[in-house]
């Protein structure tokens, strides 16, 4: 647990957990209001968006990447909406044919573009590349009050904080509202509140959300981190506040637990060589919500029959 | 470039390309039907469950199949292990959804990635296996024709055209229950029996999509040619039907395509195909597409015009409404100068009638429905016998006589 932990294994460890958190802290109203497949569209079109900012800019850097993504979500959330609308089509099915038509024509211009230059290519944004985010500055655990060694931090270390930040800032100040149009929109609506812009301002917050987490760990962890820790948590307590806090706890659990498998639990069992972190975290996360499915306290449906197992 | 996707699409680029994009159309008929029941079930997502979780079966199939001291790379081998952890994807994902209070989006997102994540991290354990020599299995991501083998291509036209011969045998208890699971079970079809073979086909044709489409992409081919096909047609067997042709015609397409520019992944090439046949059925369906409701729209614009412009001549109201002058113009009822032509006089005392009779009708029987059919438009002689219009027509007010 030495220079070579902190160079090698904090930084990774650290933006994995802030991007499971800050996913997970979405993830949950998302799950409680039956749109946990929206994580997984977003994921999808983040894709095209960065593929078209590279094409914009012609560079890999990250801000303007950022913003296509974002643009491609809100692009898709647009074209799910007019499908259903226009065409008349269930939501479910007007999600996939948006979510697979906009992936399928950002690799299609990914692999007609040269971009052999830079790293950019489908399996990275499918399973991102956590290990690569190294700290070469470091040279131990004195480098955290260093600030020569802190200027040489990932940039996506920030960001990615500032993202959870921000996220756990806005679950705070709008609990209340959020938790009412959550559990009884009608209800949140005779109150006054406007509950479209709270329905936006999560889908948007989730947005945010998986284009800042793909940007440092890939769009896998993201889905996982949408729907494992906050659905597990569920099947831990009927009370939000707990929810939220256990599906935080599972979140930095899947990140942690999964990082050092990964990293090192192949050496352990005498291979040489590591797996995939961002694979292995969403295993991880699985395997939670495996655990909690079989023997949460608050496993079962309220109204549920009592026959059966 | 022309030359090759022209011989392409003629099959004349070799016996395996041909083979390949045979095989291909004969997915997209297979897939496109077995998705037309999945989209009337509502349940078009849980294929994307289904598609990912093949991931870990590919590989633990690989690794098994390396460790027994073979290549690694039969195409059997690897369809079985993806069959197999797919099938265990669903029945997660069912047991989720029916064991746990979590709703089955949930289910199926966590199954999705968990399933996939887990399959990642077999694929990086096999690049670093010594004797496993790369074996392309990041072709099952996203679909690749290009190398594939006769034998593989022969195993899949062959797959494929085994399930568009069971489809087409259980196509009655399937639409049955797709489109009405009550009275399919009141006729005594086991309602489960044929969910399951629905999901067993979706599944079957997910596994054997896996070499052509990818698996990141297969769901679109199960979802886009029915949701396509929706738009021509208000019946299950046509939607059916149809969706296999549009399936069929994204494979055949894409395949070529794929074939005469060997680089591209063949997958993203298909679901664009099929993407594009979706968009041209959205916009151009003959009744549900969007420029026929707008051009419905714009003759139900074009008649309220014109009934309400014929209303104001009768009445000798001034026109101002530029579209009702356009309209009357055009039809020659007003000269430049708005006053009715002998022709235009003639159909504003028509309209006026018409108006008048309405009023009559909805007062005398305001509460059956003849009145609600009111809507400024319909001749009320279209909806009368001649003897009740005679018998409206007795109550008009007429015109006094002059001096009598």
């Amino acid at each position: 647990m030495g220079t070579e932990f902190v160079q090698l294994s904090l930084v990774p460890m650290v933006i994995a957990s802030l991007a499971a958190v800050a996913c997970a802290l979405a993830g949950n109203f998302l799950v409680l209001r039956r749109q946990a497949l929206v994580g997984d569209a977003i994921s999808h079109v983040v894709l095209p968006g960065i593929v078209g900012a590279f094409l914009v800019t012609g560079t890999v850097s990250s801000w303007p990447m950022l913003i296509g993504a974002g643009l491609a979500a809100l692009l898709a959330v647009a074209l799910i909406e007019t499908i259903r609308r226009l065409g008349r089509v269930e939501p479910g099915a007007a999600m996939a044919v948006t979510f697979t038509s906009m992936f399928a024509a950002g690799v299609l211009v990914l692999e007609q573009t040269d971009t052999s230059s830079v790293h950019l290519d489908v399996e990275h944004a499918l399973y991102g590349n956590v290990e690569s985010l190294i700290w070469i500055a470091a040279d131990g655990w004195g480098s955290i009050v260093d600030p020569a060694a802190l200027a040489d931090l990932p940039p996506e270390l920030a960001r990615m904080a500032l993202v959870c930040g921000v996220l756990a800032v806005a679950t705070a100040v709008f609990w209340r509202p959020l938790k009412i149009a959550t559990f009884d929109e009608p209800f949140a609506a005779s109150l006054g509140l406007p509950v479209g812009a709270i329905s936006i301002g999560l889908v948007a917050a989730a947005a945010v959300a998986a284009v800042a987490a793909f940007d440092a760990v890939g769009s896998i962890i993201v889905i996982a981190m949408f729907i494992c820790p906050p659905g597990a948590a569920r099947l831990m307590t009927d009370r939000l506040a707990r929810q939220v806090a256990w599906s935080v706890v599972f979140a930095v659990v899947s990140a942690l637990a999964g990082y050092v498998l990964a990293g090192y639990g192949p050496l352990w069992l005498g291979y040489e060589s590591s797996v995939s972190a961002a694979g292995m975290i969403a295993t991880v996360s699985g395997l939670i919500l495996a655990l909690a499915a079989l023997a949460g306290p608050r496993r079962r449906r309220v109204a549920a029959p009592a026959t059966g197992a | 470039m022309w030359n090759e996707l022209t011989a392409a699409l003629l099959l004349q680029s070799g016996y395996n390309a041909s083979l390949a994009t045979l095989g291909a159309s004969l997915l997209g008929v297979a897939a496109g039907s077995a998705g037309t029941f999945l989209f009337l079930r509502k349940r078009t997502l849980v294929s994307d469950a289904l598609a990912h979780a093949t991931l870990p079966g590919v590989g633990l199939a690989f690794i098994a199949m390396v460790l027994l001291g073979g290549d690694g790379r039969s195409l059997t081998g690897l369809l079985l292990g993806s069959a197999l952890s797919a099938a265990l994807g669903l029945v997660a994902v069912d047991w989720l959804a029916r064991r746990t209070r979590l709703p089955e989006d949930a289910a199926i997102g966590a199954v999705l990635s968990v399933f996939f994540g887990f399959g990642i991290v077999l694929l990086t354990v096999i690049q670093s296996m010594s004797s496993g020599r790369q074996a392309g299995l990041e072709g099952f991501l996203l679909g690749a024709t290009a190398g594939m083998l006769l034998s593989d291509a022969t195993l899949i036209a062959i797959s494929a055209a085994f399930a568009v011969a069971l489809l087409a045998l259980l196509r009655r208890p399937m639409t049955m229950v797709a489109f009405d699971a009550e009275f399919a079970a009141a006729s005594g079809i086991s309602v489960r029996a044929v969910d399951l073979a629905i999901m067993g086909l979706v599944l079957g044709v997910t596994v054997i999509g896996l070499k052509i489409v990818g698996l990141v992409l297969i769901v679109a081919l199960l979802v886009i040619p029915a949701v396509t096909a929706r738009f021509w047609t208000e019946r299950t067997d046509g939607v059916l039907w149809g969706a296999g042709v549009a399936g069929g015609i994204s494979g055949y397409i894409g395949a070529a395509i794929s074939a005469a520019a060997p680089g591209l992944p063949t997958g993203p090439i298909v679901v664009l195909v099929a993407t594009a046949l979706f968009a041209f059925s959205l916009l151009f369906a003959p009744a549900r597409g969007v420029l026929a409701a707008v051009l419905r729209h714009r003759r139900f614009q074009l008649r309220v015009h014109r009934r309400q412009g014929l209303l104001a001549l009768a009445r000798g109201e001034p026109i101002h409404d530029q579209l009702t002058l356009a309209v009357l113009r055009r039809e020659g009822l007003i000269r430049r100068d708005r006053v009715a032509t002998p022709e235009g006089q003639a159909h504003a005392g028509k309209a006026l009638l018409d108006e008048r009779r309405w009023e009559i009708v909805r007062a005398l029987w305001a509460d059956e429905a003849l009145a609600g059919r009111y809507d400024g438009l319909t001749p009320l002689e279209t909806l009368l016998t001649p003897d009740e219009l005679a018998a409206v027509d007795a109550r008009l007010e007429r015109p006094a006589l002059v001096g009598a």
